[in-house]
């Protein structure tokens, strides 16, 4: 157990070796909204060698579908400070909005990056902030500045300075990786000659809880992202599988069989005080939890097709969320509690769909037909999920209303089983 | 898979090649499909001196649950789509473990039930448990305890990975039959 801890830990160490030069999966945008903010984006007064921040900001931007983000060469006077701005010159490019900044070397190997957010009609400031920062926060910062620019210009908080976690499958070998949302800096946190499934976020970003069937049969682990440690959080008798934290992080939800159908359990996020939720002849299975820490959604097929239930986390009856089609899996709630993602089967293809669960409107979203675990960003606006192309395992994204779509492509293997991790702090 | 198949149908293809019957082990080409092939199977091993019907304790040199000629050397059971029922053509492989497990009581199997590729897979992971779950039930109604099964599911991850139809969709309907220490 010690040799095997050990041994994590310096594959993890050994991971973290810089990645930061190309991206392991590359993302594609394919559609976008109906009305998208013209934005330039003017590259940082910066040195060379250095991640360039106004590259990664407009990738950002543009792969959000909700910008058009412009080329900014043909102007002439390149500014980096508001004293700078011509704004005649960006009114002429039909840009709305300006981003400029730059970065200036700090004592000690750290920077201060500096920028601003204009709104070119108005001709004046939208947002502004400086960073402290040592050389490995560049991509974050500049993922942190296209996330103000975001927020400033939709009203929504931006998602881009988030990590995404995925299995890849590569010659018979299965690794479990985490990646910044833009598909750089993949690590490996654990890897594998037998399968790993369902990875779960703990809420405050620290661990991943997953299903491992290293030992010949599925058992849940927690494995911190900082330490590289982990422990065993369920090895009962039978299967174990489908981990997902409580909002609190105090607990996890979990399915078990012990050694008959599979049935809905809570435990302690320290493995302690198992609770058995469900008691029903039927599969209960995929739980997850309302985000007021209240109900439970899950998938059963206690009513003779599997359906999405929800109930009380206190223990209860359950009552039916689905009621479109015979087939509905993969419950997944959207942060603000007020939309239901799933996976619908309709004629042997399988769609990532949502239902807005106040007045039961229901719609399928993806244009890929063998789509699988789909989980939100945080800030509610896209799903990411896996799918199916030429063959390969791969991931997409689509917006909340099927507007803007993208593809995730990685070189080798197959990608599956995403997990979109919560909010940057 | 289906090694047993497999194996059972070289030893077939040796038995056609030579014109006469070796002397030790009789190859036969078993169809696990009907109870009079698995008779059949024991009724040759009875020709062999070293082995008899009862396949346990007297037959020292070989290993009953490895030996092709043997029933327990096969370990799948296969399924119909949606389905976990255990079909008749299966029942003489269960029972035989069942005997088997009787006759030794501190061995344990673990019953791996998996499923075709379609769909989700926690969902699949539960389809698979029915599966073996309800190979489990005929070994109990054999009189087999429970602490000498556990049920497991892979569900779909040992699923073929270029498998589109039907024609390879059933080679993964199936729970695997694993002892101990294998």
């Amino acid at each position: 157990m010690m040799i095997k801890l050990r041994f994590l830990l310096g594959a993890l160490l050994l991971a973290i070796l810089p990645l930061t030069s190309r991206a392991e999966l590359t993302i594609e945008i394919v559609g976008g909204a109906a009305q998208q903010i013209p934005i330039a984006v003017v590259p940082f007064a910066q040195s060379g060698g250095q991640e360039d921040i106004a590259t990664i900001v407009s990738a950002d931007l543009r792969r959000s579908g909700l910008f058009r983000v412009l080329e900014t060469r043909g102007v002439a006077v390149q500014p980096h400070d508001v004293s700078e701005v011509k704004y005649a010159d960006w009114a002429n490019l039909q840009a709305q909005a300006l981003t400029i900044g730059k970065v200036e070397p700090l004592p000690g190997n750290r920077f201060k990056v500096s920028f601003r957010l204009l709104d070119v009609l108005k001709q004046a400031p939208l947002a502004g902030l400086e960073y402290n920062i040592s050389a490995g926060q560049m991509r974050n910062t500049a993922h942190r500045i296209a996330d103000v620019i975001y927020e400033k210009l939709t009203g929504e908080p931006g998602a881009f300075a988030t990590r995404i976690t995925y299995v890849t499958k590569t010659k018979g070998r299965y690794a479990l990786q985490v990646a910044d949302a833009d598909g750089y800096n993949a690590q490996t946190v654990v890897s594998s000659k037998e399968p790993i499934i369902s990875p779960a976020w703990s809420p405050d970003g620290t661990k991943l809880a997953y299903v491992s069937f290293e030992k010949k049969k599925p058992i849940v682990y927690v494995q911190s992202l900082v330490s590289g440690q982990r422990y065993v959080l369920a090895n009962f008798k039978g299967n174990n599988s489908a981990p997902a934290w409580s909002p609190d992080g105090r607990r996890l939800a979990l399915v078990l069989t012990h050694g008959a159908n599979s049935q809905l359990y809570t435990i302690n996020a320290d493995g302690t005080g198992l609770k058995q939720l469900t008691k029903s002849r039927a599969i209960d299975t995929e739980p997850v939890w309302s985000p007021d820490g209240s109900s439970i959604y899950f998938t059963s097929d206690r009513g003779g097709s599997p359906q999405i239930y929800r109930m009380p986390v206190s223990g209860g009856g359950a009552q039916r969320v689905t009621f479109e089609g015979g087939y509905n899996v993969s419950p997944r709630i959207s942060p603000d509690g007020k939309t239901l993602a799933y996976i619908q089967r309709d004629g042997g293809k399988f769609h990532v769909t949502v239902q807005d669960l106040s007045s039961g409107q229901v719609q399928a979203l993806s244009e890929t037909s063998q789509d699988e675990s789909p989980s939100f960003a945080p800030n509610g606006r896209m799903l990411l999920y896996a799918t199916s192309r030429g063959g390969k395992g791969t991931l997409a994204a689509v917006s909340v209303d099927g507007r803007v779509k993208q593809r995730l492509s990685e070189t080798g293997g197959d990608v599956r089983e995403p997990a979109w991790g919560p909010a940057a702090n | 898979m289906n090694k047993g198949l497999v194996v059972s149908v070289l030893l077939a293809a040796l038995l056609v090649a030579c014109s006469s019957k070796p002397l030790k082990d009789t190859p036969v080409a078993v169809e696990d499909k009907s109870p009079e092939m698995s008779q059949s199977t024991d009724a040759t091993t009875a020709d062999d001196s070293s082995a008899t019907a009862g396949m346990s304790d007297s037959d020292m040199s070989v290993n009953p649950l490895t030996d092709p000629n043997n029933i327990l050397s096969k370990r799948s059971v296969y399924f119909d789509y949606d389905s976990d029922e255990v079909k008749s053509e299966f029942r003489p492989l269960v029972e035989a473990h069942a005997k088997y497990l009787l006759a030794h009581p501190e061995a344990k199997v673990m019953l791996q039930g998996n499923t075709d590729e379609r769909g989700a897979r926690e969902y699949n992971l539960s389809l698979g448990q029915r599966r073996s779950v309800s190979v489990k039930q005929v070994m109990n109604l054999l009189g087999v305890q429970d602490k000498q099964i556990e049920t497991v599911s892979y569900g779909e991850e040992k699923a073929g990975a270029s498998c589109r139809d039907e024609s390879c969709w059933k080679e993964d309907r199936r729970v695997d039959i694993v002892y101990q220490g294998e």
